[in-house]
């Protein structure tokens, strides 16, 4: 059950954040989890949103160049160790993860984490396989 | 079988062709010493009498004219004889400039018609076809040079002139013309018109096209051979040196063929002003070895093309030039190398790309720095880091093989480069020299 991520590449200008995050709020989405990844002229901001489709379309329309990406989802308990586990079991399997980026949730104790590994499928099955919870789209918000 | 408009011309041994020619040129500069007071004065500033010139090698010996002296002498002042052999005036748009004026005599005239009727043969006309016209007619040379050209060939002329679509495509059904010659963006666009109004273009009786007075593309040329169901050609020409008719393609569709027993041309550094040999890419200069109102002397087109005078399987021995690749305005020099905006252009459409791109030049630490800024597309995004450097490896790659010349790329958010009536500004140079 991947989750849907929203890609945004961004020129580093000042104020660019400013304008894609403005055209979100104006389509009236809520972003729950962001990450930029950058290098010296421009980034990727990637984003996980309410309404994923609904933030492509709207970004789009603002003549910016956007992509939807298929990540993963796991839920792992707030303590510490909690995501070296989960990490961990990929690693085992030789499943290398592109990038990750956590967030705390509205659940007490537990936090999510959003990685990009290459088969989304294969990691879904070895994390779930240790007890490893996935979660999707609907439980993020 | 092959058909010609002057076969005893346009298959001539070369050897014959540098005969005519080294007869003409001695005429021609003895007729611009005598009647035009700049070039006398041309001639005599650097010691040259028109009796040193003894056959077409001596070319090189001859001064250069360039598009700034026509407009010194605007508008009459380079004529070489007088008003009254006139039989026709042209002028250019004079869009960048005061307007440069050309005059023609009735053998000038003829010239240039047999030039434009060379051209109609070799795209497969004959005097049976009607060719339909749809340059504008007026002090642009487009319209009636290939009118004349038509004439000449005797064949039917159709003056259509350019503009009003519904009435070319009527004009295409109901005349049944052959062969349509315009410029390559109006051709485009009346074949999307053909195709908006559901017309097969199959059941158009045109079968040929002649365009020129602008740069088109190889891929142009697909799109309106398939919208028209015809054989597009492309015909080169500038009122300097006559109009439409200078050169032109072949069947092979592999080079323009010049009239080089009129215009002879040669292809200089823009630099160094000297020649280049076959092959290499520089700018076209023509010399008007046949004609008498305006005899330009080694006259600098700004045009960047080459020369070949490989045999071309149509049985032209005429020397082919390349289609234009851009003009020596737009050319930059970095690192001691010329560089076109046109051949940046061409190795982003050649990946596929989106020709929306920028080139930044600096000076850094007395070094010459050269960036091609290009708008993200989606299909060039990737969500990672690895794949979008990857990208701008790929163009820096390619870039550099074809321009000899490292640049930088940096991708860019799609309508950044500034654009301004639609047309965006290519190149940027910040260089203080």
């Amino acid at each position: 059950m991947p989750i849907k991520q929203i890609s945004v590449f961004v020129e580093n200008k000042a104020g660019r954040l400013a304008d894609i995050t403005a055209v979100l709020e104006k389509a009236g989405i809520d972003i729950r989890a962001l990450s930029v990844a950058d290098t010296t002229n421009y980034g990727i901001l990637r984003l996980i949103v309410s309404d994923p489709d609904r933030a492509e379309n709207a970004l789009k329309e603002a003549g910016m160049t956007v992509s939807i990406t298929s990540v993963l989802g796991i839920g792992i308990p707030d303590v510490p160790g909690g995501f070296s586990k989960a990490i961990r079991v990929l690693s085992d399997e030789g499943i290398s993860v592109e990038y990750a980026y956590a967030f705390i949730t509205p659940r007490v104790g537990m936090a999510y984490v959003i990685i990009r590994v290459e088969d989304n499928e294969k990691a879904a099955q070895v994390l779930s396989d240790k007890g490893i919870a996935l979660i999707d789209q609907d439980e993020i918000f | 079988m092959e058909r010609y408009f002057q076969p005893e011309i346009e298959q001539a041994p070369r050897e014959y062709l540098r005969a005519i020619q080294s007869a003409r040129l001695i005429k021609m500069v003895h007729h611009c010493y005598e009647h035009v007071p700049f070039y006398r004065e041309k001639f005599d500033e650097i010691g040259l009498s028109p009796d040193d010139i003894k056959s077409i090698d001596d070319i090189q010996k001859l001064p250069f004219t360039t598009k700034q002296d026509l407009r010194d002498h605007y508008p009459f002042g380079l004529f070489a004889v007088p008003k009254d052999q006139l039989v026709r005036i042209h002028a250019s748009s004079g869009t960048t400039g005061k307007q440069t004026v050309v005059g023609y005599t009735q053998h000038d005239i003829d010239v240039w018609a047999e030039g434009a009727a060379r051209a109609l043969v070799a795209a497969g006309g004959t005097e049976h076809d009607s060719v339909h016209v749809s340059y504008g007619y007026g002090l642009f040379t487009g319209g009636l040079g290939l009118h004349y050209g038509a004439e000449k060939l005797g064949a039917t002329a159709i003056p259509v002139s350019s503009g009003n679509t519904d009435r070319q495509i009527q004009i295409l059904q109901d005349f049944g013309s052959d062969i349509i010659c315009c410029t390559p963006s109006y051709a485009m666009y009346i074949g999307e018109s053909v195709g908006k109004k559901g017309i097969d273009p199959k059941t158009l009786k045109v079968r040929a096209g002649i365009f020129g007075a602008e740069p088109w593309s190889e891929n142009m040329r697909k799109q309106i051979e398939k919208s028209l169901a015809i054989n597009a050609y492309d015909i080169y020409g500038l009122s300097e040196i006559a109009g439409p008719g200078v050169s032109y393609e072949c069947r092979c569709k592999n080079g323009l063929h010049v009239c080089e027993d009129y215009f002879y041309p040669e292809i200089i550094d823009p630099e160094t002003l000297q020649p280049l040999p076959d092959g290499e890419y520089g700018e076209l200069v023509f010399t008007c070895i046949g004609k008498e109102a305006l005899p330009l002397v080694r006259y600098r087109t700004r045009d960047i093309c080459s020369l070949t005078h490989e045999a071309c399987e149509c049985g032209r021995t005429l020397v082919r030039m390349s289609k234009p690749r851009g003009r020596t305005d737009d050319m930059l020099i970095i690192r001691g190398v010329n560089v076109f905006p046109s051949q940046v252009e061409h190795v982003i459409l050649s990946l596929g790309m989106e020709p929306n791109y920028q080139i930044i030049v600096e000076r850094k630490n007395n070094l010459d720095t050269m960036e091609v800024c290009i708008e993200m597309s989606p299909q060039m995004f990737s969500d990672s880091v690895k794949g979008l450097e990857g990208t701008e490896a790929k163009i820096e790659a390619a870039l550099h093989t074809t321009l000899g010349l490292s640049a930088k790329v940096r991708l860019v958010e799609p309508n950044s480069i500034p654009r301004s009536e639609g047309k965006a500004k290519r190149v940027i140079d910040k260089r203080k020299i």
